[in-house]
């Protein structure tokens, strides 16, 4: 049975993800993302929530949730344990996004990451026109009240990957009526008309270098290789 | 099959059943070893067809086996009569419920007060000391004995959390979904302090000679009262008590200048000592807080959860704390949560928020009502299909 995704971009989310992968969801809710991924692809899941009340429903529903802080309690996942780490809409909300990002791909393989570009034109043309802070359907907050405390676009979150030397395996942009377009680095344009973006990250993966053992340098010591 | 002897026979008094073990060989932790033993126990509901529908529930210190219906023995509803029952959130018009009286209790199971077998006479302190491991290995005779192969779920608070913890790393292989209501890893110097406080205060009691009083006219009633005030305590919240009794006097309105129970609070702990000596034995109480002090599975746990092939990776874990609770705080049960989740196991946890403190578990709690009810229901229907 297909479940249907609430949100447009948990589809996209679920065409990232293999099949019967292990799957960790920081800031998952009340496990609609989990609930999507678990009956669709057979993935095998977990999420993290700090919302006592939707922690407890997605519990309820019969999901492996635990409450908790994502930028205090992730230490309790270890190294690589997951396929893959999801961060849906929350990385803006973030003390420190840096540490974050880096978090993510310590504990998963590849991790998505999918945020609202505050590159948009409508938001760039609301700070320019009106001289306020933007109010956008994307970002319906007044700048007091917001959970969003690092706005960042497109660029600057590849220019960040690119620091870290986190490879963007795949991005995909989303304009506010719903399309949806491959993004391109450097491309024209996508920064404005984005107005929320998915990433498919990893680091590179380097391939062991073999060495072959001479019997000469090896035969009186106690180094054996394989 | 089983190479000992097994009888099974109701008991009116108790209103419940009692399984008599012979020839048992049961060889608990202090070395002792129980030929014959009894355990008394009720159930809930009707088992199915295939035995999915199997609950065990692990009572706490005080409790018994009378979890839901009315105790016969105080004429009260059962200890969590609240949350096991026909539509309640442990429903059992849905799933068979087992709740047993532990061993060193003293509802029928047997325990200090009990005969000693060999000698005829009550155990009193002659009666072996006893741990949580030995107090799931009986219950381990007892699930052998009806023949269940499967628990769907075992659930417990405080102590009946250590027991689940317990059944985690004895019998993984019997078990299925383990709920873990306010307990921790290992009981702390703070739990054992306030333990030692109270089993002073009953050996202190001139009635309790030394254990022997079961032929005596008087039973060490003073000390078992102040040890249930002092436990009583710790039970509750600071916020709790203010909310409830604040500095309210008790059926005066002005002080006394003398050592009445002026205040509400006073008034409220005095009976809760004295209604206590009426349904507990002394001695039970000295050997199950014991029991509790010894516990201690933090390595045990660790060792167990990180080893690759244990075969105690399909159970399901929840873990429930509550915020107001000091006995057994959040950070003792996350310490669970959090080797669960390094070793990637399947574990919820949440916190539930409420000023009731460590008894929490035991009153009116909608959140946690419906976090219990949903893992479990969730878990069955994937379960039957």
């Amino acid at each position: 049975m297909n479940t249907k995704s609430i949100r447009n971009d948990w589809q996209l989310i679920e065409s990232l993800i293999q099949e019967n992968a292990k799957v960790l969801d920081i800031g998952c809710g009340e496990g609609g993302l989990i609930n999507q991924l678990e009956s669709n692809i057979m993935a095998d899941t977990r999420g993290i929530e700090i919302d006592p009340k939707l922690a407890r429903k997605a519990i309820a529903s019969g999901h492996n949730v635990v409450e908790g802080n994502a930028e205090k309690d992730l230490n309790q996942f270890s190294n690589q344990s997951f396929d893959y780490v999801i961060l849906s809409q929350t990385l803006q909300a973030m003390i420190r996004p840096k540490e974050m990002l880096i978090e993510l791909l310590r504990i998963g393989n590849k991790a998505i990451v999918s945020f609202p570009n505050f590159g948009h034109w409508k938001i760039r043309s609301q700070l320019m026109l009106k001289g306020k802070m933007p109010v956008t359907n994307n970002l319906p907050y007044s700048w007091y009240d917001t959970p969003n405390i690092h706005f960042f676009t497109i660029k600057d979150f590849q220019q960040l990957c690119k620091e870290l030397n986190i490879i963007i395996e795949k991005s995909i942009g989303l304009t506010s009526a719903g399309k949806q377009f491959i993004i391109k680095e450097n491309s024209f344009g996508i920064n404005l008309y984005t107005s929320e973006a998915i990433f498919l990250l990893s680091y590179k993966k380097y391939e062991p270098i073999k060495i072959q053992a001479t019997k000469k340098s090896f035969v009186n010591s106690s180094v054996v290789t394989s | 099959m089983v190479d000992y002897g097994i009888k099974i026979e109701t008991n009116l008094k108790l209103d419940c059943e009692i399984a008599y073990f012979s020839k048992a060989n049961f060889v608990i932790d202090s070395g002792y070893k129980f030929d014959d033993f009894k355990i008394a126990y009720k159930t809930f509901g009707k088992i199915n067809n295939d035995k999915t529908n199997v609950i065990f529930i692990c009572h706490a210190l005080t409790g018994d086996q009378f979890v839901s219906g009315k105790n016969p023995l105080t004429n009260k509803d059962g200890w969590w009569d609240r949350m096991v029952g026909p539509n309640k959130p442990i429903d059992t018009n849905k799933y068979y419920v087992i709740c047993s009286n532990v061993l060193g209790g003293c509802i029928g199971s047997t325990g200090p007060k009990e005969k000693n077998f060999i000698t005829g006479k009550p155990f009193g302190t002659e009666f072996p000391s006893i741990t949580i491991r030995d107090i799931v290995k009986a219950q381990k005779y007892l699930i052998d004995a009806l023949k269940i192969d499967k628990i769907f779920a075992i659930i417990g608070g405080s102590m009946g959390a250590m027991q689940v913890l317990q059944w985690t790393i004895d019998y993984p292989e019997k078990l299925l979904n383990a709920i873990h209501i306010a307990g921790a890893l290992k009981h702390s110097a703070q739990n054992i302090a306030f333990h030692e406080v109270g089993r002073q205060a009953i050996m202190n009691d001139q009635s309790w000679n030394k254990g022997n009083y079961y032929f005596e006219n008087t039973k060490p009633e003073r000390g078992l009262s102040v040890a249930r005030m002092i436990a009583h305590i710790t039970y509750l919240s600071d916020d709790a008590m203010h909310r409830k009794f604040g500095r309210k006097l008790q059926s005066r309105d002005i002080i006394s200048f003398g050592f009445d129970a002026d205040f509400q609070i006073e008034s409220y702990l005095r009976y809760q000592g004295k209604s206590f000596v009426d349904r507990f034995d002394a001695n039970s109480y000295l050997y199950l807080t014991r029991s509790m002090d010894y516990f201690d599975v933090v390595e045990k746990f660790k060792q167990l959860i990180e080893y690759p092939v244990t075969n105690n990776q399909h159970i399901n874990y929840l873990i429930i704390s509550f915020t107001s609770d000091w006995l057994f705080p959040t950070r003792e049960n996350k310490q669970i949560v959090d080797i669960l989740n390094y070793n990637t196991r399947k574990v919820s946890f949440t916190e539930i928020e409420t000023d009731k403190g460590h008894d929490s578990f035991l009153l009116d709690e909608p959140e946690f009502d419906k976090t219990i009810s949903g893992f479990l229901d969730s878990k069955y229907k994937k379960l039957i299909g």
